[in-house]
């Protein structure tokens, strides 16, 4: 078994409250920040941890935080994302349903190390029954004087709020989610600014995801080398996949970075293996927006090594024959779906979820879901593919935020993998509306580099 | 849940003006507009959707021009800009859901309801459509039903059977106690 930072206590009943979760250890992390560390002392560790920021982009977090600006007379905000909107990803509805308190404990430590005052937590506006959760264990942080004036007698105040979002997508983008706490549609902004000098009210922000904030409260309890022990090259501690798909035991499973991806489907304490006797077809990795692979490339490395969850395993080969770790949306799929079907699906979200502000997203984003849409249901054309290449091209690295390469990438790489299934949309398109392409040679193991190179 | 017409003056009451109030505390002075997603959302619980009227009365209270609030409702996916069924089930329709049968349970409550997506049923009480990720793929297929976002797992068709017709009765039973 791993070891578990955040998980470990999430089945103790009670742990939502307060005084369980006191009990269990929590808040040791504050008074120990609190009392004995200065802030640079507490950024200083979360750098040595090598945490990575775990909303999606990987960005170490303690060098996000020495980054933030500290101008005279000028209040500094701590933001958490708790937008979690991307398709694939539900560990941070995981962790504030079940364990509110490790957030609020990981975001007064943050606050503090980031001097901030006044810190909010935006969450997507679905999840109310979360937000009620959370507003719960703010106020029971505060009878508890973790909160509010003068924390625990250090002469450390700070103010915690839950913001809620409207439903849109693009809000997880972080200068969307500034917007859209300063009441206005949210439209990223232009970087730069960063935030970091320029964010919320136009003053100095962080914006973290939940899982990077609550990962600071072991960070602080154990030290940042205890921490960093648990890992994988620059890829250290644990992280929470949310898996999902065809497999027999979804949900959301906390594992030591570096695990073979084959032992986090098939192990009996992580995914337990394809539902339903079901071959694997292709997994999309790290949430929605990474590329997708089929069964061999995201066993194996095409040198024939197992590929591993960590942030360089999986992104080992690039474009060609990579993906990313992401948010850790881990999606399976057995042999009976449609690759074609599911990036019509994709490109129909990233069409909704486009904001508008760039041409080559609003209209490509619209054009790539037309013609998977006529692809999927029987009216495609051989050229369509070629077509939908040349857009998933023009809008990458074209636009103000990355949600255009997010909406890109997944059809790109569909069609770099998966060529044949999408001719025989078009070759057979009357079958393909009735049954679907099958494993095809997918699941085969990949031919070694050398047998290739020899040939 | 009361709905508006266009011609009713609309008054909030004191208790959602209290709570307004406790929002604006939470952002600096001179940010107040910071409270329109908030406050939007406590409207769109006690009216059933945000009618133009009611935006424009949000708009008064924050000092917005009326504008400032359209375009931020128009935006946002979970305002309803006309009324839904009190009832509002939204079925997560992305990718994750539809490997486990999401498409399926769409379907099926169309069937069920014999209202097409985004329509209401003849005695207002529902309405579905589809929604993006609701951010529990392992759970799929899920539904939630606004303006509670009560939230439903695993969904199969007898358990969305069963969960339309316990609404069904639910409402009628408080039906009763009022006559
Ligand atoms: C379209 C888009 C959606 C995003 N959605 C989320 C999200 O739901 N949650 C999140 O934490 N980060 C999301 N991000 C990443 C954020 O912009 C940001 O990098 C992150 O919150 C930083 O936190 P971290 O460093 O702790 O990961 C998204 C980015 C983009 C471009
Ligand atoms: S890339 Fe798309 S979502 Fe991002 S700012 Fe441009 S239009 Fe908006």
């Amino acid at each position: 078994m791993g070891r578990k930072l955040l998980l470990e206590n999430i089945n103790v009943p009670g742990i939502n409250s307060f005084e369980v979760y006191r009990k269990h250890g929590g808040y040791r992390a504050v008074e120990k920040a609190l009392k004995t560390m200065s802030t640079e002392d507490v950024v200083e560790e979360v750098k040595k941890s090598g945490l990575r920021g775990r909303g999606g982009a990987g960005f170490p977090t303690g060098m996000k935080w020495s980054f933030l600006a500290k101008p005279e007379g000028k209040p500094r905000y701590l933001v958490c994302n708790a937008d979690e909107s991307e398709p694939g990803t539900f560990k941070d509805r995981y962790l504030m349903t079940h364990i509110p308190h490790l957030l609020i404990e990981g975001m007064i430590v943050a606050s503090y190390a980031l001097g901030a005052k006044t810190s909010y937590i935006y969450v997507r506006g679905e999840m109310m029954p979360q937000i009620r959760i959370l507003e719960r264990a703010i106020a029971e942080a505060k009878a508890e004087g973790f909160l509010g004036k003068n924390i625990l007698g250090t002469g450390y105040d700070l103010e915690l709020y839950v913001q809620p979002g409207g439903g849109a997508y693009i809000c997880g983008e972080e200068t969307a989610l500034i917007e859209s706490l300063e009441g206005k549609r949210g439209n990223p902004r232009i970087k730069p600014p960063f935030p970091a000098i320029s964010g919320l009210y136009n003053c100095p922000t962080v914006v973290n995801n939940v899982e990077s904030i609550a990962a600071v409260v072991p960070i602080i309890n154990d030290g940042a080398e205890e921490y960093a022990k648990l890992g994988i090259g620059r890829s250290t501690g644990t992280k929470l996949i949310s898996a999902s798909g065809n497999i027999k035991n979804p949900g959301v499973y906390e594992i030591e970075l570096g695990v073979p991806v084959e032992e986090f489907i098939y192990s009996d304490e992580y995914c337990g293996g394809m539902a339903n006797g079901k071959r694997l077809k292709a997994v999309v990795a790290g949430g929605s927006s990474v590329p997708i692979l089929p069964a061999n490339l995201i066993l194996k490395l095409t040198t024939g090594e197992n590929r591993l969850m960590s942030y360089e395993s999986l992104a080992e080969g690039a474009f060609a024959s990579g993906t990313m770790m992401g948010s850790g949306g881990f999606v399976v799929f057995d042999e009976d779906q449609c690759i074609v079907r599911n990036t019509w699906n994709f490109s129909r979200f990233y069409h909704h979820e486009s904001c508008g502000q760039c041409s080559p997203c609003r209209e490509g984003t619209g054009w790539m879901e037309k013609v998977l849409h006529r692809l999927e249901y029987g009216h495609g054309k051989l050229s369509d593919l070629d077509l939908l290449v040349d857009v998933a091209k023009k809008i990458e690295g074209n636009t103000i935020c990355p949600l255009g390469d997010a909406a890109a990438w997944p059809v790109a790489s569909a069609i770099r993998h998966f060529r044949d299934e999408f001719e025989w949309h078009v070759s057979h398109a009357e079958e393909a509306m009735g049954r679907n392409y099958g494993l095809a040679h997918y699941a085969d193991p990949l031919p070694k580099a050398e047998t290739i190179a020899a040939n | 849940m009361l709905k508006i017409s266009e011609t009713d003056e609309i008054i909030f009451t004191p208790e959602l003006l209290v709570k307004f109030n406790e929002i604006l505390l939470r952002y600096p002075e001179d940010r107040q507009k910071s409270a329109l997603l908030p406050i939007l959302h406590l409207v769109q619980a006690e009216y059933g959707w945000v009618s133009s009227p009611l935006m424009d009365k949000v708009a008064d209270f924050l000092q917005l021009k009326p504008i400032e609030v359209y375009e931020v409702a128009t935006f946002y996916s979970m305002f309803f800009l006309k009324p839904p069924g009190k009832y509002m089930l939204e079925v997560c329709r992305t990718g994750p859901c539809c490997l486990v049968g999401a498409e399926k349970i769409m379907k099926h409550i169309e069937e069920k309801l014999n209202v097409k997506e985004g329509e209401v049923t003849a005695d207002g009480l529902f309405s579905w459509r589809g929604v993006e990720c609701l951010a529990a793929c392992g759970m799929g297929p899920v539904l939630q039903i606004a303006p509670e976002y009560t939230f439903y797992e695993n969904l199969t068709a007898a358990s969305v059977d069963e969960l339309i017709d316990r609404l069904r009765l639910t409402t009628a039973e408080k039906a009763q106690i009022i006559l």
